[in-house]
């Protein structure tokens, strides 16, 4: 990319226009391409090298790798940073990362800004290189100006109550419980159903081991029981939740009385419900169109060759991604495919003169569950890939079912399948829980799922402090995968609750007790109750200001701030400020952002 | 190609209003991030402060932006969903007022601040309130 050079920092060479004396090391990273495809970042890095304040400058092409945070690290001791600023991705995927960067290296961890130049700047503006490349160097600089005013900040270390709230109790919940409790944690788990297992318990045999489902769900049901540490409440719901991070209180409805009680973290489990047919979609309300659970019921509750309602099966067409991939469910549930075959495997085990045809958008049996793909084709499985627009119909006469399709693989032609029975291929969709959504204020995607912060770096945390999620109330996932979820919010937990304490933010609000009046409106404007008024001589003292007699001025517990800042507002002479968010650093971010664009 | 900065100053105070977002860290940040992360296009004359909760944003702050150089300042407001203060809107909505009240002192139009709820999914509204801002924030200056 050719261009002119980015606008100057007004004020740059002027030593009397900045009055802090900072050495802030600025970090500037490509992401791959993600960043650099879209914004010219050497030019960023040469623009803001140049600004008062900034000592090193530098870009990296993944600034999270293990290699450029120890040229970090070297950098903060070589050139004594006090100051560090990341421009990279959201802060909500590193900002932990490069704390721990800070905090190796000797740098207090509050001194670092993180600056989100990806989600907000060169994904948003790719359209746009000039406009990305001009906003991604504001941006910088409103990072930098929040640098030259950070302090170091110490986070206040909380105990922790060793006890964790699993809420559902399917197979990811039970596994959590009993990983929980080897570990040496207190467990309640708390299922609404009348029992423990969900939708495991009721599948037969499951792919890809042919391990049984109810067999599964018996032995962790077992492994619960042996264990003291776990308290299982069934026929029960959270209803409400209070306290800070690492000691919640949670209060449970049971069918006998309400039970409150102190918990650490909480991991939510609830699954997941599957899709159901609207009547008449793919035939679904005829005689012999079932759904893909009802048929696996169906080979559960029966041996021998098939039938249903009294009559023999011997032919089965199945159609794949029925409320999946639609627009009201556009996700993929990435199981059902391989579900579907290994059912077919188990129909064809019943009696192998049964035809079964699968009529498929796209076959996803990813990993070795290729395998059971392959398995069932050579076991007379027929398939029939049909076009997006252009969905098989199923109707009913006096034969039976028909089924009729454009085979893409024969040139669009029309077949017509005579079938005993039509198994929908239906995927997962997102629980109802808008109780559970509201008490725990559990972020939702578009998709109706719970939203963990990032799908890889941080896969069972959600935004809220505390509050974990697994197994399938976050994505659809096979058995397997919801118990490696769920064991991952067990580690999540239990590192946090095994050290018996927590460290709570320390960007909470403080009170500049020589400005404070004490009028007492923060008081009131904190829900909290984190805010009083005390006599002023003590807190004047502090500040080495002339006591007042009888004046009051306000004090907050930092373990009992939020740290949401709504009090600072209302302070009528501004004497309240959010650490991390004072005034004077959001004024000098908002100048931050307009240099070299505002005349 | 970059513009150099005099010209490219005069160029967005024509074409394109600059404005600033105050997002919170856990509700509307991350619907902001969603709509880049879904390639969502708006201005890039569009800029965000995030911090905790929208309730926290001092009437004085939305001022000095506007007397520093932005055109409009969008409150990306959690509405009912924040996860500190159950009368966080009405809270936002004062404070909207009340910095609407220090920009009649000065002469300033009060349509230069605009509020909208943005949820942590809420990626399409987040680009069609901002587009829809950025042009009415244009307008004016026509």
């Amino acid at each position: 990319m050719t261009a002119a050079p980015l606008p100057p920092q007004e004020g740059a060479s002027d030593p009397g226009a900045t009055p802090s004396k900072r050495r802030i090391g600025v970090y500037v990273c490509h992401c791959g391409g993600n960043i650099s495809d879209y914004v010219d970042v050497e030019q960023v890095v040469a623009a803001v090298k140049a600004d008062a304040d900034v000592v090193v400058a530098r870009d990296a092409m993944f600034t999270c790798s293990d290699a450029t945070q120890q040229e970090i690290a070297q950098d903060i001791a070589e050139h004594q940073l006090d100051g560090m600023v990341v421009a990279s991705c959201s802060p909500k995927l590193h900002t932990l990362t490069f704390r721990s960067v800070a905090r190796r290296a000797g740098l207090n961890p509050y001194e670092y800004t993180q600056v989100n130049i990806r989600e907000q700047c060169s994904w948003t503006h790719t359209d746009d290189h000039d406009g990305a490349t001009r906003k991604a160097l504001r941006l910088v600089r409103a990072g930098v100006a929040r640098t030259r005013l950070t302090e170091p900040l110490e986070p206040t270390a909380v105990e922790t109550v060793p006890r964790v709230l699993v809420i559902g109790g399917g197979v990811a919940g039970m596994r959590a419980a009993v990983g929980l409790a080897d570990l040496g944690l207190e467990v309640v788990l708390v299922e609404r159903a009348p029992r423990l297992g969900g939708w495991v318990a009721r599948l037969g045999t499951t792919y890809p081991h042919g391990a049984d489902g109810g067999a599964l769900v018996l032995r962790l049901d077992r492994e619960i029981r042996r264990r003291e540490a776990i308290t299982v409440l069934t026929g029960a719901e959270l209803v409400a939740k209070s306290g800070t991070y690492g000691d919640y209180q949670v209060t449970i409805h049971t069918e006998a009385e309400p039970i409150t009680f102190s918990v650490g973290q909480i991991i939510v489990t609830t699954g997941f419900d599957s899709y159901e047919p609207a009547a008449g979609e793919f035939g679904y309300g005829i005689s012999g169109v079932l759904t893909l659970p009802e048929f696996t019921s169906l080979l559960k509750e029966s041996d021998g060759p098939i039938t249903h309602e009294g009559r023999p099966v011997r032919t089965i067409a199945y159609i794949y991604c029925v409320g999946s991939r639609s627009e009201e469910h556009p996700y993929c549930s990435r199981f059902c495919c391989s579900a579907a075959v290994h059912s077919a495997l188990l129909a064809a085990d019943r009696g192998e003169e049964i035809r079964q045809y699968h009529l498929y958008r796209d076959l996803r049996t990813y990993g070795k569950n290729e395998a059971i793909l392959t398995e069932s084709r050579r076991r007379g499985s027929l398939y029939l890939k049909f076009a997006d627009d252009q969905p098989p119909s199923v109707s009913h006469d006096g034969d039976g079912l028909r089924v009729t399709v454009r085979d893409q693989l024969t040139a669009g032609e029309e077949v017509t399948i005579t079938a005993d029975l039509v198994v929908l291929v239906t995927g997962m969709v997102a629980g109802k829980n808008p109780k559970l959504i509201g008490t725990l204020k559990l972020p939702v995607g578009r998709d109706g799922f719970f939203n963990e912060i990032h799908p890889k770096l941080r896969p069972v945390e959600t935004v809220v402090d505390g509050v974990l999620i697994a197994g399938t109330c976050q994505a659809p996932k096979t058995v397997a995968e919801s118990v490696a979820s769920g064991l991952a919010a067990v580690t999540q937990a239990a590192a946090v609750l095994k050290r018996g304490v927590a460290e709570l933010d320390p960007q909470v609000a403080v009170v500049n007790a020589s400005a404070c009046t004490g009028c007492g409106v923060c008081v009131d404007a904190c829900p909290f109750g984190a805010i009083t008024l005390v006599a002023a001589e003590g807190a004047s003292a502090e500040t080495g200001t002339a006591p007042v007699a009888g004046a009051r001025t306000a004090v907050i517990d930092v373990a009992g701030c939020k740290g949401c800042g709504g009090c600072a507002p209302v302070c009528t002479v501004d004497a309240i400020d959010l650490r991390g968010y004072t005034n004077a650093q959001v004024r000098a971010m908002i100048d931050g952002l307009l240099v070299g664009v505002a005349g | 190609m970059l513009q150099p900065a005099a010209s490219a100053v005069g160029d967005l105070r024509a074409h394109a209003p600059r404005v600033l977002v105050f997002s919170t860290n856990a509700i509307s940040d991350p619907g902001i991030d969603l709509a880049g992360s879904s390639h969502m296009h708006y201005s890039p004359e569009v800029v965000v402060i995030s911090l905790p909760c929208t309730s926290g944003v001092r009437p004085g702050w939305i001022l000095h932006a506007l007397e520093r150089g932005f055109d409009g300042v969008f409150i990306a407001a959690d509405g009912e969903e924040c996860g500190y203060l159950p009368d966080c809107t009405a809270r936002s909505s004062r404070i909207v007022q009340a910095a609407q009240t220090l920009m009649a002192e000065r002469g300033i139009d009060g349509s230069r601040v605009k509020m909208a709820a943005i949820c942590s999914v809420c990626a399409e509204p987040f680009t069609r309130q901002v587009r829809g801002f950025t042009e009415s924030l244009a307008a004016m200056e026509a």
